[in-house]
C-alpha cells in the first residue's frame, strides 16, 4: 500500500516549500564540501555522503515533533544537520578537531545530542535498530507521548537484528517508526542482488506492524507519509515500518569506484528525479520565489556552509589530555 | 525384585533437595508415568514420575524431608508376591558417582581469620544464599529509583532461569520486570537504547554463554558511545547473569569471560564470590554511570554466607578484598576461583605455609595496590582463575607484577586456570579441565620452593 504520491504544490505554502528548500540545500552543500575537504586531506577514514537522499531527511523531520528521537547509521551528516545539530560542530567533528560534536573522538560516524535527541551515528550496520526501539521503550515508559525514528539502509534490512527489534516492537506497542532509507545499494550490492523481497514496507507483516513506501525523492510526499507513521505511533498503535525509496548519487563511501552501476543510471535520477530540482520548480512555478530570491538563498547557505569549513580547519586538534577522558563517568 | 526408587537430580547443579509430599501412600499401586512426589530443588519445585509399576512398599523418606541427598533411597516398589520388610533389606545400590564429586566440594568454612574490612564493630550478620543476596539487592535498588527495571529471558513471571528474580514481578510488575523473547541481540541493543533514553537497564543474560550473541551491543554500542560522543552520554545499565562452568552442561555452555570483558576499556567488570560482596556490588552496579558486566557463578548461587545487617549495603566497584592475612604467598583469585584458593589456604596452613588470599571482586578496574602490597610482603604469587589459560586475568597480574613489584619477587608468578580446552562433557574430562586445590597447593609448593 504505497502512499499515494502527493501532486506536488498542492496544499504547501510558499514558505514551507523554501524551508524544505534551504534545508535539502544545505545537506547538499554541506556534504559537498564535506567531500572536498576529503580530498584534501582534511578529513579522514571513512565519510558517507548523502547527496540525492535530502528529501527523506527534511520531510520527515517536518513531521516529528519536539521531545522525539532519532538515530541512524553511519551515513549521518544529514540528520544531524536537519535536527538542527550546528554545522560548524559537524563539520569540526568530521575533520577531528576539539571543537567538534564529540571533540574529535567519533569522527564522521559518530556524534550525538542529548539536546536534539540525535543518539548517533552507529558503525556497525543496523546496530542502530533496536538502540531506537530501546529509545521507544524509553519513550513509553515514561509515559511520554514522543516517539523514535530509526533510520537503516536496505542493506541493514537484512541483518537479524532488525527482526529481533520488529518483534519486540509490535509485541510491546513501542513507538518506533522503522524508516527504511532504501537508496537501491548496500556499498556496492544492489538490493535485486541482496534482498530475497524488494518490497521492504512489507517487512513487518510477519509481525503484524503495518507498512508503506514512499517516493523518497519528493519532500512532500516524504512528510505526508510521515504524518501518518507518527500518527499510528503516537495513537499508541505500535511500531510502522516506513520504506522510503531514494537514491546516493555519490559512491557508498569517499573510497567507492562505482564500478556497480552506471554513470548514466546515476544522470538519470539527476535528471529527472532530483529532490530540490523538485522543490525548485514548484518554487518558480507557483510563483512563491523568484529567481533572484533563489540565488540568495543559495548564497547564504553557501556562506553557512563555507562558515563551517572554515571553522573546522581553524579548530585546534583534541588536546593530547582527551585521549584518557570520557571512558568512564 | 523390588525396586529402590533414588532421589533423582532435576537440575545440572543439584546435590539434594526437599521431599516436599508425597503424593502416593504405602499399599498403593502405581503405573509408569504417574506422579510419585514433589521435590523441592534449589530453583523449583518438580513433580517426580514413576518409571516402573509396582506397589508402594515403604516410603523411606518422610514428606517435608530437606537435604535429602540425591541418590538417596527414598521408596521401595514391589513386585507381586513381594513383602517391604524384606524388600529392604536387599542390598541398596550404590550411589553413583554423583555432582557432588565432580563439582564443588563442600562450601569452603568461613574461617575466623577472614578480614571483615569496611563492617563496623557490633555489625550482626544473616545468612543468605548467593541468589537471594542478588534478588535483595535488585529489589532495593528498584525501590530506590523508578528507572530501574529488570529484563530478560524468563525473569518475570518464570522468576528467573536460576530463580534469581524470585518476588521481583510481584512487587513491581510486568512495567519494570520484562520478560522478553529469546533474542540476545535484540534485547540488548534494546536495553542500550533504553539507557540512552535515560534508564537503567539491569539485562539479565540467562547465562553469559548466550551473550556472545549480543557481543556488538555491549562493546560497541554500550561500552563505546561515552567515548565517541566526548562524554555527552552513555549506557548506565548492568548485564548480569551467570558465568563460567556449570556441571556437566558441555563446551557451550560452560565459559568464563571475565578476560573478554576485562579487555574493553568503557566497561565496568564485576566477579564476586561471597553472597555479601553480590549483594553489595549489584548495588553498586546499579547505581553506576557506567555500563557494569556482573558475573555470577550457577555453582555459587546456592551457597550461603553471612551478609551484613546494614541498610544500604554497598561494596564499592574497584576495591579487592582480604580474606585472610598471611605471610609467605598470595593467592590471588575472584569468583567461584576463591573456593579453590581459600581451600589451599586451609590446607597449606596444616603444612605451615601461611597465604594470604585476595579477592578481587572487580576485573575492571583491578585493585592493582591490593595485590602489589601484598606481594611485596609475601614475594611471591600465585593467581587462581577458572577461564582458559591464555591471555588470562592472571596472564595480566603476572605482567603488572613483574612490572611494578619486579625486585620483590623470589619465584616466578604462576597462573592456575582452566585448561587449554573447550569443556568436556564425560565427569572425568570435565573435572580434569577444571582448576583444582591440589594444583594451586603444588603451584604454592612451586612458589616456595617446598
Amino acid at each position: 500500500m504505497a502512499a499515494k504520491k502527493k501532486k506536488a504544490g498542492s496544499n504547501v505554502s510558499g514558505d514551507e516549500l523554501l524551508k524544505y528548500y534551504r534545508e535539502m540545500l544545505l545537506i547538499r552543500r554541506f556534504e559537498e564540501k564535506a567531500g572536498q575537504l576529503y580530498g584534501m586531506g582534511q578529513i579522514g577514514g571513512f565519510c558517507h555522503l548523502y547527496i540525492g537522499q535530502e528529501a527523506v531527511v527534511v520531510g520527515l523531520e517536518a513531521a516529528a515533533k519536539e521531545g522525539d528521537s532519532r538515530l541512524t547509521s553511519y551515513r549521518d551528516h544529514a540528520h544531524m544537520l536537519a535536527c538542527g545539530m550546528d554545522p560548524n560542530g559537524v563539520m569540526a567533528e568530521l575533520t577531528g578537531r576539539r571543537d567538534g560534536l564529540s571533540k574529535g573522538k567519533g569522527g564522521s560516524m559518530h556524534m550525538f545530542s542529548k539536546e536534539k535527541r540525535f543518539y548517533g551515528g552507529h558503525g556497525i550496520v543496523a546496530a542502530q535498530v533496536p538502540i531506537g526501539a530501546g529509545l521507544a521503550l524509553a519513550n513509553q515508559y515514561k509515559g511520554e507521548d514522543t516517539v523514535s525514528f530509526t533510520y537503516f539502509g536496505d542493506g541493514a534490512a537484512n541483518q537479524g537484528q532488525v527482526y529481533e527489534s520488529f518483534n519486540m516492537a509490535a509485541l510491546w506497542k513501542l513507538p518506533v517508526i522503522f524508516v527504511v532509507e532504501n537508496n537501491q545499494y548496500a556499498m556496492g550490492t544492489s538490493l535485486q542482488r541482496a534482498a530475497s523481497t524488494p518490497d521492504f514496507y512489507t517487512r513487518g507483516e510477519a509481525f503484524g506492524i503495518a507498512g508503506a513506501a514512499v517516493d523518497g525523492m519528493d519532500v512532500l510526499a516524504v512528510k505526508t507519509a510521515g504524518e501518518m507513521a507518527v500518527a499510528h505511533c503516537r495513537a499508541g498503535k505500535g511500531p510502522y515500518v516506513l520504506e522510503v525509496k531514494t537514491y546516493r548519487y555519490r559512491g557508498h563511501s569517499m573510497s567507492d569506484p562505482a564500478k556497480y552501476r552506471t554513470r548514466e543510471e546515476v544522470q538519470k535520477v539527476k535528471d529527472n528525479q532530483d529532490p530540490i530540482d523538485m522543490v525548485k520548480e514548484m518554487l518558480t512555478q507557483g510563483k512563491h520565489a523568484s529567481a533572484e530570491d533563489l540565488k540568495a538563498i543559495d548564497k547564504e547557505i553557501k556562506k553557512i556552509v563555507q562558515a563551517s569549513a572554515d571553522f573546522a580547519v581553524a579548530s585546534p586538534e583534541p588536546d593530547v589530555s582527551e585521549l584518557y577522558t570520557d571512558i568512564l563517568v | 525384585m523390588a525396586i529402590q526408587i533414588l532421589m533423582p537430580a532435576l537440575s545440572p547443579t543439584m546435590e539434594e533437595g526437599t521431599l516436599a509430599k508425597w503424593l502416593v501412600k504405602e499399599g498403593d499401586t502405581v503405573e509408569s508415568g504417574q506422579v510419585m512426589a514433589e521435590i523441592e530443588t534449589d530453583k523449583a519445585t518438580m513433580e517426580f514420575e514413576a518409571i516402573d509399576e509396582g506397589v508402594v512398599g515403604k516410603l523411606l523418606v518422610a514428606e517435608g524431608s530437606e537435604n535429602v541427598a540425591v541418590n538417596t533411597p527414598i521408596a521401595v516398589l514391589l513386585e507381586e508376591g513381594e513383602d517391604a520388610d524384606s524388600a529392604i533389606v536387599a542390598p541398596v545400590a550404590a550411589p553413583a558417582e554423583v555432582t557432588t564429586e565432580v563439582a564443588v566440594s563442600a562450601p569452603a568454612e568461613v574461617k575466623t581469620e577472614i578480614v571483615m574490612e569496611d563492617v563496623p564493630e557490633g555489625t550482626t550478620f544473616t545468612p543468605t544464599t548467593v541468589r537471594e543476596a542478588l534478588r535483595d539487592a535488585m529489589a532495593e535498588e528498584m525501590r530506590e529509583n523508578e528507572n530501574v527495571f529488570l529484563m530478560g529471558e524468563e525473569v518475570a513471571e518464570y522468576e528467573g532461569a536460576y530463580k534469581v528474580s524470585q518476588g521481583l514481578l510481584d512487587e513491581f510488575g510486568s512495567k519494570r520486570v520484562i520478560d522478553t523473547p529469546i533474542t540476545e541481540h535484540g534485547f540488548a541493543g534494546i536495553a542500550v537504547g533504553a539507557a540512552f533514553g535515560g534508564l537503567n537497564p539491569i539485562v539479565e543474560f540467562m547465562t553469559f554463554n548466550f551473550a556472545m550473541q549480543a557481543m556488538d551491543q555491549i562493546i560497541n554500542s554500550a561500552a563505546k558511545t561515552l567515548y565517541m560522543s566526548g562524554g555527552q552520554m552513555g549506557a548506565p545499565m548492568v548485564f548480569r547473569g551467570p558465568n563460567g562452568a556449570a556441571s556437566r552442561v558441555g563446551a557451550q555452555h560452560s565459559q568464563c569471560y571475565a578476560a573478554w570483558y576485562a579487555h574493553i576499556p568503557g566497561l565496568k567488570v564485576v566477579m564476586p564470590y561471597s553472597a555479601a560482596d553480590a549483594k553489595g556490588l549489584l548495588k553498586s552496579a546499579i547505581r553506576d554511570p557506567n555500563p557494569v558486566i556482573f558475573l555470577e557463578n550457577e555453582m555459587l548461587y546456592g551457597r550461603t554466607f553471612d551478609v551484613p545487617d546494614i541498610e544500604d549495603f554497598t561494596v564499592p566497584i574497584g576495591k579487592a578484598k582480604v580474606w585472610r592475612e598471611g605471610e609467605d604467598v598470595t593467592l590471588v583469585s575472584f569468583g567461584i576461583g576463591m573456593q579453590y584458593a581459600l581451600e589451599a589456604a586451609d590446607k597449606l596452613a596444616e603444612e605451615g605455609i601461611s597465604a594470604e588470599v585476595i579477592d578481587l571482586r572487580s576485573i575492571r578496574p583491578i585493585d592493582y595496590d591490593t595485590v602489589l602490597d601484598s606481594v611485596k610482603k609475601t614475594n611471591r604469587c600465585v593467581t587462581i582463575e577458572e577461564g582458559f589459560p591464555v591471555a588470562s586475568i592472571g596472564n595480566h597480574l603476572s605482567a603488572v607484577i613483574m612490572e611494578r613489584a619486579f625486585d620483590y619477587l623470589d619465584a616466578p608468578v604462576i597462573n592456575c586456570t582452566g585448561k587449554d580446552v573447550p569443556m568436556p562433557y564425560a565427569a572425568n574430562l570435565e573435572k580434569l579441565s577444571l582448576i583444582t586445590t591440589a594444583e594451586v597447593i603444588d603451584a604454592v609448593k612451586s612458589v616456595t620452593y617446598r
